[in-house]
């Protein structure tokens, strides 16, 4: 068993993981950063995140109001220390990428420009055209070329963590070119692995996300946190999940039903005046009753409603909007200058995950967690948007720092027994690989979760509902040992790392499913429609779920309140 | 145009190659029966999930802009989540990009790639940085308009599958390289093109590209690969003639 040592290892290189890097080299120039990532950093989800990254900008703004704007959003369930030093850095952080090359979009007098986003008081959002997140990955991994401390292992699949004395000591990973498994091992790693959207059948996100991290970190004893809040997003393409970003409606766009009413004007969905910029959460519950009162507009992947950017003028939309031009044109041949663009909620992005501290520390000694993969409370119930790009570099970066002094104050750990622990899971790889016998395939055991998942952690839930998704969740999983494995070749063998993602999703569904079930209220992006009311008495807290080997169990954590006491979430 | 998803059976016949068991690529044919609204890669993972697990390509986001599903579609290279099935006939084949060593099936290695990439200093360089707490540079639009096409690069490969140079010099630093080190030079920020002009002054960079436009017809997104190489020809050629005349450092 090959035993490759670094100080520091980073799971993922999307912008937390690759701000974590960079963070940790700039701490201490003489440490050795490894970075594996199952693709390489320019192909990470990072990549697909389009309208904007939040921070205070204009004079008329301020970090109280950003920090009160995410409060509020989060319908009370985010940590306010956590929330006041996120709007205190993200300036900082947005400028340092603005330092690092990162194309933002300009005022005529060169200053960098903001626009409006769901649930932000006022414009705060930078912006780099429609394609804040494609640019914002690219230049952190083209500024993290330079430094030669960051050494990567691209397209290597982590398939467990090395624990060893109650601290983490490493990782086991397999390098899918070659099919080999290796002991990568260090003082302390950090998991930047992103969210798990790929558990839900209609998601924006893509084929990668699978929920890795959050698996890898439970697996270890580390619980997950606020699982049951799952982000709809508003505009979905119908059919493929392809999102249809809110700087859409940032920049003065307007949803429509089959009626041609703007429904948002017409009933009281709590947007109140603030319309199509109210937070995610609301307007997609808006658009789903829509729908379900029968004002949606039949299409060949059934009810939509449009999103009407026609008023924007073809000038507006090819500078602000340009890749919603080119995706509306080639997924919905639909070209949204003189149409309106079909749209549907999808699933987008989790608001729980790892949980960590203000530090990005889990109870895991030596084990740190950024970006999606994480719930550090930033966000609680419900994420506004463009505050999860920002969320990258604020908490990746701290994790960064976090991880080198920690890694400075620890030992290293044994390397020959965390060579065989390596040993034993490379083992374990090897009895699975294209040699699994039984009658399930990978993609009936996907659909069958995917299925179960929409079932139960819909746009709206109830008990029934929950309940049958859990069954039948727990029905597809306990298909997954019997899926045959047909793929025996070493060499970029793709069937195996579909097999360890699925089981990694299970995992993460299960946990959501769990939270969802034990949270009897509406708060953020949980909507019971049984439990129609906040319940501040009775669950103003996190939920956690802990692995245990006789089965998951759910515990609670307390919110960290602060200047902002709960109240009605009114807009 | 309404999107229709009835489904009409293609056959598509896809290159194979396990360098365990095989000494050449072979193909092997599939049936699908594709929805008119699918993209190639749709039918790809079709074949994945329904008809054979052990057929290895890369992808993700399915929405042209990680750039993993770049491939050979019936010879020309295409982003295959981009490219629609309806443009083709009965038959499909798909092959892995051109001038790339395979890995195995569908998948190349581009470890070349990344390092040509590397070699440009794709970063901006600053004989003094500026601290965070002075704030952003100011780029006005027309500064920002300068480089702005040219840091569109999604690195997907096509160009370098399609141009004729590096099919005969597989050293040559090629169009996305040098479009990205382009970039840089033509960023109000940077302060590194007398380094970058000096790597494309090396050999098997900017002169050696033949004007062949190839990349720029491939490029899945109209980044223009082809007139940033010129450019960074003509400015090459400049900051060489410009440091005979002036001493070295003053601009």
């Amino acid at each position: 068993m090959e035993v490759l040592r670094h100080d520091i290892i980073i799971v993922g290189g999307g912008a937390a993981g690759l701000r974590a890097a960079i963070a940790a080299v700039e701490a201490d120039p003489g440490i050795s950063v490894a970075m594996v990532s199952k693709v390489y950093p320019m192909r990470s989800h990072t990549v697909s995140a389009e309208g904007g990254a939040a921070a205070v900008a204009r004079d008329d703004d301020s970090i109280e109001m950003h920090g009160y704007d995410t409060v509020k959003g989060s319908d009370f369930l985010g940590d306010q220390d956590v929330i006041q030093y996120f709007a205190e850095e993200a300036p900082k952080e947005l400028t340092l990428l603005e330092h690092w090359g990162c194309p933002w979009s300009r005022n005529p007098d060169g200053t960098v420009a903001t626009r409006a986003f769901g649930g932000m008081t006022t414009k705060r959002t930078w912006y780099a055209t429609d394609k804040v997140g494609f640019h914002l990955l690219h230049s952190l991994f083209q500024h993290s070329m330079q430094f030669p401390q960051i050494v990567r292992y691209d397209e290597n699949f982590v398939t467990k963590l090395l624990v060893e004395d109650g601290a983490v000591r490493g990782v086991a990973a397999l390098d899918i070119r070659e099919g080999v498994m290796r002991a990568i091992v260090g003082r302390s790693v950090i998991l930047a692995t992103g969210g798990a959207g790929r558990c839900f059948p209609f998601t924006t996100n893509g084929n990668i996300k699978t929920g890795d991290g959050m698996s890898l970190a439970y697996r270890a004893g580390v619980p997950l946190k606020d699982m049951e809040f799952l982000q709809y997003h508003p505009t979905g393409l119908p059919g493929t999940g392809i999102l249809i970003t809110e700087a859409t409606r940032g920049e003065g766009g307007r949803l429509f039903n089959a009626k041609g009413e703007r429904f948002l004007e017409n009933s009281d969905y709590g947007v109140g005046s603030k319309l199509e910029l109210g937070p995610r959460d609301m307007i997609a519950r808006a658009i789903y009753q829509e729908i379900q009162a029968g004002n949606g507009i039949p299409g060949p992947y059934g009810k939509v409603v449009h999103l009407d950017l026609t008023h924007l003028g073809k000038e507006l939309l090819e500078s602000r909007l340009p890749f919603v031009l080119e995706l509306c044109r080639t997924y919905v041949h639909v070209d949204p200058v003189t149409q309106p663009i079909p749209i549907r909620p999808v699933a987008h992005y989790m608001m729980g995950g790892v949980d960590t501290n203000i530090d990005g520390a889990t109870d895991l000694p030596g084990l740190y967690a950024a970006g999606e993969v994480a719930s550090v409370s930033l966000n609680g119930a419900n994420r506004l948007g463009s505050n999860s790009l920002t969320e990258c570099l604020v908490f990746g970066a701290r994790a960064g720092r976090k991880a080198v002094e920690f890694a400075k104050g620890s030992s290293e750990g044994n390397q020959a027994s965390l060579g065989a622990q390596a040993e034993e899971e490379a083992a374990r790889i090897d009895a699975i690989r294209g040699k699994q016998k039984g009658g399930e395939k990978i993609c009936q055991v996907r659909h069958e979760m995917a299925h179960a998942m929409e079932e139960g952690c819909g746009v709206y839930r109830d008990q029934e509902s929950m309940k049958l998704g859990l069954a039948d969740l727990l029905k597809a999983k306990g298909r997954y040992s019997d899926i045959a494995l047909e793929d025996s070749s070493k060499i970029f063998n793709t069937e195996i790392i579909a097999y360890l993602e699925l089981g990694n999703m299970l995992d993460v569904a299960e946990a959501m499913s769990l939270a969802a079930l034990e949270r009897k209220e509406s708060r953020g992006a949980h909507a019971c429609s049984d439990f129609p009311d906040r319940n501040d008495q009775d669950y103003l807290h996190h939920s956690l779920v802990h692995f245990e080997p006789g089965g998951p169990r759910v515990g609670k954590k307390a919110v960290t309140l602060g200047r902002w006491e709960p109240e009605a979430r009114k807009y | 145009m309404s999107i229709s998803i009835e489904k009409h059976k293609k056959t598509f016949v896809v290159t194979r190659f396990d360098p365990d068991k095989d000494e050449v690529p072979k193909t092997q044919t599939y049936e699908v029966p594709c929805q008119d609204d699918w993209k190639v890669l749709d039918a790809l993972n079709f074949i994945k999930d329904e008809i054979d697990p052990t057929l290895s390509y890369r992808w993700s986001c399915r929405m042209e802009v990680c750039g993993s599903c770049g491939m050979s579609v019936n010879g020309e290279p295409k982003l295959t989540c981009k490219d629609p099935i309806k443009s083709y006939g009965d038959t499909i084949e798909v092959a892995p990009l051109a001038n790339f060593p395979v890995v195995r099936d569908l998948v190349i290695e581009f470890d070349g790639f990344m390092e040509k990439f590397q070699s440009v200093k794709p970063w901006i360089i600053r004989a003094k940085e500026k601290a965070a707490e002075e704030g952003t540079y100011r780029q006005t639009p027309a500064e920002l308009d300068e480089f702005k096409q040219f840091s569109m690069c999604i690195n997907c490969m096509l160009c370098y599958a399609a141009c004729p140079v590096v099919a005969n010099e597989p050293e040559f630093l090629g169009p996305a390289a040098i479009t990205l080190g382009h970039r840089y030079n033509s960023d109000s920020r940077d302060e590194g093109a007398a380094e970058r002009n000096q790597v494309f002054r090396g050999e098997g960079t900017v002169f050696s590209c033949s004007y062949a436009n190839e990349c720029s017809e491939v490029c899945p997104k109209d980044v223009d690969p082809a007139a940033a190489v010129n450019q960074a020809k003509f400015n090459a050629v400049i900051d060489w003639a410009t440091s005979l005349v002036l001493p070295r450092g003053s601009k």
